[in-house]
């Protein structure tokens, strides 16, 4: 019995201080608030000075946002930038990749294939982003629309209360009027300052994205200069033209013969070839040693 | 009653909600001593559906100050933490 008793002494000392300090996040935010609103209050001498002081600071305010805005489309637009040079790098790697497997270099298509997926990663983090800065950017427009609202109403009270009461009467009027408009901007404030960050996270990220893709390790496929995937395709795509035209000129020497000539007539320098066959035979002599030769 | 949730605008919530929407605040402000994100995350959803369920949105030109004020949505506990001090989050 005892012990249960100082047991529940001491459970309900706890619960006491537990609710004297819980007051809820809700009312200790909205306190906050309140706090700042009145302490601008107090630093006002004549109240109706407030009222064209926080005008000032809500016009202010009312440019930030748009400004910010503006920031965070710039910014998303960039990602989306380089969202498509990730993708057409992404594409470009696979059709190098299954070149390089139809040319039986299994090692260039896996080297293709490992670049693909490091630019699919980066596509990947990017998309996720984007969507954060679309959302930020719904965000912000939404709370420029409320501000400005509340904005509006703001100035019809002010001229309202600066024409129909003394500075005496005025002041509890000012004060309900400011402290509504003062949690509104501070609200907006808060998603300013949340937008900002993640912009200039954002750019940080996208500057070291343009670095990768400067670097050539994602995407150099996509850049002025060639990749080396893409010079040994068409070294290898070179070197097999090189083996036929060689197989080629080895069966005109064995059947030799401008028979042989006119019948391979396909290309540029075989057309001359074959011109210069069906020229009158006093010509001929001087040619067939050069087109024999290895 | 006005209840503002950050970056979404004020409610106006009926008094018979309170104790409804205290338990959930009690739950979010145990979370935040504990430090447990997830139970954070949970009990801030919660509340602010309710806010969302029981409230009807004020029109966006009145100057009324609320009496609740709830973080937004995608606040994380640190940012909550800072909100509750005087000089944290809130510029001006």
């Amino acid at each position: 019995m005892i012990s249960a008793r100082s047991c529940g002494v001491v459970a309900a000392k706890k619960l006491m201080k537990g609710t004297a300090a819980r007051m809820g996040v809700m009312k200790r935010v909205s306190l906050v608030f309140k706090a700042k609103a009145n302490k601008a209050l107090d630093k006002m001498e004549d109240p109706r000075e407030t009222l064209d002081y926080s005008y000032q600071r809500q016009l202010e305010l009312l440019t930030k946002v748009r400004r910010g805005v503006a920031d965070v489309a710039t910014s998303r637009k960039r990602v989306e930038l380089q969202m498509n040079q990730l993708q057409q790098s992404s594409s470009k790697l696979e059709d190098q990749a299954r070149k390089a497997l139809g040319m039986g270099r299994e090692d260039l298509a896996r080297n293709a294939l490992e670049r693909k997926s490091s630019a699919q990663g980066q596509l990947n983090e990017l998309q996720a982003q984007y969507a954060q800065l679309q959302g930020e950017e719904e965000k912000l427009t939404v709370a420029s629309q409320r501000l400005q609202s509340k904005v509006d109403a703001f100035r019809t009270r002010k001229e309202t209360i600066k024409a129909t009461y003394t500075a005496a009467e005025a002041q509890t009027r000012i004060n309900e009027a400011f402290s509504g408009i003062s949690e509104e901007m501070g609200d907006v404030g808060m998603a300013i300052q949340r937008a900002e960050d993640k912009t200039a996270q954002m750019q940080a990220r996208a500057g070291a994205i343009d670095e990768l893709m400067a670097s050539g390790a994602l995407d150099d496929a996509i850049g002025p200069r060639r990749d080396d995937i893409q010079s040994e395709l068409d070294m290898m795509a070179a070197s097999s033209t090189v083996e036929s035209e060689l197989s080629r000129l080895k069966g005109e020497i064995t059947s030799g013969a401008p028979k042989q000539l006119e019948g391979g007539a396909n290309g540029n320098a075989q057309g001359a070839q074959a011109q210069r066959a069906s020229v009158p035979a006093t010509e001929l002599p001087a040619a067939e040693p050069q087109d024999g030769a290895p | 009653m006005i209840v503002r949730i950050l970056g979404e605008g004020q409610f106006s919530v009926d008094e018979a909600a309170t104790v409804e929407l205290n338990k959930l605040d009690t739950q979010l402000e145990r979370a935040v001593e504990r430090n447990d994100e997830t139970a954070f995350t949970a009990a801030l959803h919660g509340l602010l559906d309710q806010v969302r369920a029981l409230g009807s949105p004020l029109p966006s030109d009145t100057l009324e100050p609320s009496d609740l004020i709830l973080p937004s949505p995608d606040s994380s506990m640190d940012e909550v933490r800072k909100l509750l001090t005087d000089d944290g989050l809130i510029p001006g």
